[in-house]
């Protein structure tokens, strides 16, 4: 991609040092140095491709289920082109099938390994200052498992679809023709893939810090990925054993999830929360991560209180492993317990706020850049803050037995999840493309994209808050003709985002093919990934990055004249107030 | 493309002077020793991540196996009487076997890591190879414990197909020739292999093919004697009968075959409960109907049939089913307990833990004998012994699952 021009860079770090000629893109080639690779760049760009087919996949389907929801009897599923790909199947049964594949393969393909696989991979030794993670052939082995659950998958998809929502409930998935066994198999194994990443991430930060690398030197990106691994260790097992023992049920008829042979299906139930509600904040917390970088080093300004976002983000990762039993307040447990639950799901509201406050903290005063990446990590902050209050509707016992069950819990996951973790994820692809690339992307199309991306969104899950108040049950095929006007907007809004998120694509591949040559450091960030060159070289750093303070961005400047940012020697002395870690030190006001 | 780099990048490494690690520093800094990944600065580095690496692994698998203990828990508080009841169909012996054959392993196993470190490269050898004779003991008395459940039938619930009036139903697969057969191929692979390396004089191969032989062997050592304990068990049937009559909770005779064999004393076993109590938990009962038959002492009356019906639960005789059988008797006991509803979700818990137990076991194999060929090449030294370290720690988090797993499955009756 960027071979052969010499690289610029290192304006950062030491303009006399010797400027490297290859990077992690060309040092090797052919087809198999990318199979084999150890490096964990390319594990991580590999990853990105990975986890973008599959949110191409998910989405397609995603607007398969809007357009057929655009009428009250359906108008896609019922369509003469679905009768002849599919002839003995009922429209309904496809829909059923269209929406569990959509859940199933955005979670387990997409938003779990989105983040933390993909950006985290390619930016946690970087950022860390090390060479490579603890153990990157596990690194390798992980990115082939995940290929292997997309197979699964696939095969599950092709074989006889699966038409037991993404949570495969008991007793239906024990008794349902489709493919369970082959989609259980799948997530089984992405399970391993995650476990190995989580792994890999909490040992290369244990172990692999450079000196002078502290634990509160370490940008808070990593602090989120550190733990998100602990939940990645700790709750994915439990589901690997639950798929099994879900497998094992199909098969021998165990007995355990089957009533039919004196098992208990709440059980199941059970055992599945306590991985997927964890799971949740696999997904939601690396997106944390992202948002405390970007808001900070686009407003130039200290992160506010590094200390409460790095607490906050272990306080959810714990508090995440005793909450599950709010996704069964219907399921008919104990009362006491209902009770207990449900105070307990308050709690992790308070960390989640303590991030919002100090982002916007942050943002106050700062000398803020509109840029792609800053407009995206804004939009994250408005819809995630939506999506984080109406889960106090659910948390709460008395709502929740109204709202349970219909799209007003649709609404509120997708404001967490695709409003939360897509869009700071594509803010964090925007924000690192130049570093994993070497080419800056249109500002103009990028913005554009996340307008777009921010406009459909809204129009798509709002009308969905309203419809779930209302009463209409979520993965219903049809509907009462009341509801048309909103689902009608809400289909509109779907094709929106879809615009929005293929302009995004286009705008990133056409930077690969014309973008202009990215310096070491395009944003003025602190951190030690815009000290290396971009993209970084072979080994990140061609000699041990001097660790400082990841969010003092006193002596970084703008310098017009070489038209990037530069180091400079502070302009002012910075007076240490009591509490440096807190202090605003923005030298340039 | 490791060798130089490294080279660089740790000479960079020395400029700034940060003391990041004393040991090894010095003589390995500019010529990184084969057994040092690139990406590793000293040994110890190294070895830190490996180990921290190995210990959150045993995490994921303690919380893998959480998830069948959490079952466990939840099933035989819901229906203890079915456990206490098909726990007997266990075999303690060969069990308490299997659990010495386990933590002697675990003993030789961690000798073994101690011989890496002091480079005593022929006894890691022999650690090595014992270590790996006592998994396919293991593997060797289990194939006698399974083989010998499915022949009978006792099997998950919905496969679960035990009938206590033909205890030996004609046409069934030979379960123990095809669990042997695998084996029995690699054994002849191992032999066909020692042969050759020996004519051909490859002296290596020949030295990992020999230990691996006396493994292979050791899995038939296992069936044998898993083999002699079953039969010694039929002989022993007839004491059980007196042993059940004077035992208080009348539960089933105590070696689990004799259980099955002696299946026709089961009745008994439960109406001698009623008839002769012995023991204290009996003596309790007489007194209470002592005092119960006192028309004033109402309150006993309910208490008494509440404790009958406990005790008789407790023998495994007899279901109380909630759904649908209120009135079960001891005469209907023995199908009753027997029913593929209720026995087989005990063998379906105890296939799932003892089943992925075994594959770990399989695992742990596969990845010794991987050690077993480096230590005849030897690779480890002082410096380098990672590997061996953690495979060690792999194998006794193997054990303590099984040091579980013995007295919640063999030992609860």
């Amino acid at each position: 991609m960027s071979a052969g021009s010499v690289p610029s860079g290192y304006e950062v770090n030491d303009p006399g040092y010797p400027i490297p000629q290859e990077n992690y893109l060309t040092n090797s080639k052919g087809i198999l140095s990318w199979a084999f690779t150890l490096d964990h760049k390319r594990i991580g760009m590999m990853y990105l491709v990975g986890v973008c087919s599959a949110f191409l996949l998910g989405g397609l389907l995603a607007i398969g289920i809007r357009l057929h929801l655009f009428a009250p009897d359906g108008i896609l599923f019922n369509n003469g082109l679905f009768k002849w790909l599919a002839p003995d199947k009922a429209p309904n049964d496809i829909y059923n099938q269209v929406f569990t594949l959509h859940g199933a393969i955005m979670v387990f393909l997409f938003i779990i390994p989105s983040v933390p696989a993909a950006l985290g991979n390619f930016l946690v030794p970087v950022m860390l200052g090390a060479k490579d993670v603890a153990f990157p052939r596990l690194n390798l082995s992980s990115f082939y498992l995940w290929v292997c659950g997309a197979v699964f998958f696939v095969m599950a998809l092709l074989a006889s679809g699966l038409d037991t929502g993404w949570t495969f409930y008991t007793p239906y998935s024990t008794t349902t023709d489709s493919s369970v066994i082959l989609a259980t198999t799948g997530a089984f194994v992405l399970g391993f893939s995650s476990i190995f990443t989580g792994l890999n991430f909490i040992v290369t930060i244990n172990t692999m810090r450079p000196p002078g690398m502290t634990w509160f030197r370490m940008p808070l990106f990593l602090w989120a990925t550190y733990s998100t691994s602990i939940i990645q260790v700790l709750a994915t097992p439990v589901l690997g054993i639950t798929l099994l023992l879900l497998i094992a049920e199909r098969t021998m008829h165990i007995g355990i999830f089957d009533p039919e042979y004196n098992g208990d299906p709440v059980t199941f139930q059970h055992f599945f929360w306590f991985y997927s509600h964890p799971a949740v904040y696999i997904m939601i917390l690396p997106a944390f991560g992202i948002i405390s970088e970007l808001i900070s080093v686009h407003s130039h300004k200290r992160i506010f209180g590094y200390r409460f976002i790095a607490y906050s983000s272990i306080a959810i990762a714990l508090l995440s492993f005793i909450v599950w039993g709010h996704h069964m307040f219907t399921s008919g447990m104990s009362p006491i317990t209902t009770i207990i639950f449900s105070a307990l799901t308050f709690s992790v509201s308070v960390p989640s706020a303590i991030k919002v406050f100090n982002w916007v903290a942050t943002m106050y005063k700062g000398s803020i850049s509109l840029t792609t990446p800053m407009v995206y990590a804004i939009s994250f902050i408005f819809l995630f803050t939506i999506g984080g209050l109406t889960g106090l509707h659910l948390g709460t016992l008395a709502t929740d037995l109204h709202l349970h069950d219909t799209y007003f819990v649709v609404a509120h996951f997708h404001y967490v999840m695709v409003g939360g973790t897509v869009v700071a994820f594509l803010g964090g692809v925007f924000h690192w493309w130049p570093k994993m690339v070497g080419k800056m992307y249109s500002e103009l199309g990028g913005k554009i994209s996340a307008a777009f991306v921010f406009f459909g969104f809204n129009l798509t899950f709002l009308p969905q808050f309203v419809l779930g108040s209302r009463g209409m049950p979520r993965r219903y095929a049809t509907y009462d003709p009341e509801f048309a006007a909103l689902h009608q907007m809400s289909t509109y809004g779907s094709l929106i985002l879809g615009v929005g998120l293929f302009v995004a694509l286009f705008v990133l591949l056409v930077s690969l093919f014309k973008g202009k040559k990215a310096p070491a450091n395009p944003w003025g960030g602190a951190t030690l990934e815009w000290n290396c060159t971009s993209p970084p070289p072979f080994y990140n750093f061609d000699r041990p990055p001097v660790v400082g303070d990841p969010y003092e961005f006193g002596n970084i400047e703008w310098d017009a004249e070489s038209d990037r940012y530069v180091k400079v020697e502070p302009k002012r002395q910075i007076v240490p107030s009591e509490k440096p870690a807190d202090s605003p030190a923005h030298a340039s006001e | 493309m490791a060798t130089t780099d490294a080279g660089l990048a740790s000479d960079a490494h020395d400029k700034p002077g940060h003391g990041h690690s004393d040991h090894g520093h010095g003589d390995h800094d500019h010529d990184h020793p084969s057994y040092l990944a690139h990406h590793f600065d000293t040994p110890e580095q190294q070895f830190d991540s490996g180990k921290l690496g190995m210990w959150l692994f045993l995490v994921t698998e303690v919380l893998f196996f959480s998830g069948m203990f959490c079952a466990y828990a939840i099933f035989r508080s819901w229906r203890p009487e079915v456990f206490e009841g098909c726990s007997q169909f266990l075999n303690t012996k060969l069990g308490a076997i299997n659990t010495g054959v386990l933590l002697f392993s675990s003993f030789t196993m961690a000798w073994g890591v101690r011989c890496a470190q002091k480079e005593q490269h022929k006894l890691l050898t022999v650690m090595l190879a014992t270590t790996l004779s006592c998994a396919t003991v293991f593997l060797g008395v289990k194939a006698i414990e399974y083989s010998h459940k499915w022949h009978l039938g006792l099997l998950p619930a919905g496969l679960f197909s035990y009938d206590p009036a033909n205890l030996h139903p004609e046409g069934g697969p030979n379960y123990l020739a095809w669990i042997c057969a695998p084996f029995i191929a690699i054994t002849i692979g191992v032999a066909i292999w020692l042969v050759v390396s020996f004519l051909r004089g490859a002296k290596f191969q020949f030295e990992c093919a020999k230990p691996l032989f006396v493994v292979c062997l050791f899995f038939f050592v296992g069936v044998g004697l898993g083999t002699i304990l079953e039969s010694g068990a039929d002989k022993e049937h007839s004491s059980h009968d007196t042993v059940a009559v004077s035992d208080a909770h009348g539960s089933e005779p105590g070696e689990g075959h004799a259980a099955v064999e002696g299946h026709d004393s089961h009745a008994d076993a439960v109406a001698s409960t009623d008839a002769e109590p012995a023991t204290d938990h009996s003596t309790d009962l007489a007194l209470i109907e002592r005092l119960a038959s006192d028309s004033t002492n109402t309150g006993l009356k309910a208490d008494l049939e509440a404790r009958k019906m406990q005790s008789e639960l407790a023998s495994g005789g007899i279901v109380y089913d909630v759904v649908d059988d209120t009135s079960a008797t001891v005469a209907h006991a023995e199908d009753n307990v027997l029913r593929p509803s209720r026995a087989g979700v005990f063998f379906s818990i105890y296939y799932c833990m003892t089943g992925i137990h075994a594959i770990h076991i399989l695992a742990g194999i596969g990845v010794m004998v991987w050690l077993l060929v480096r230590s005849v090449r030897k690779d480890f030294n002082h410096n380098y012994f990672g590997p061996v370290d953690y495979v060690g720690l792999y194998w006794h988090i193997v054990d303590m699952i099984w040091i579980y797993l013995f007295p919640l499955m063999y030992l609860i009756r």
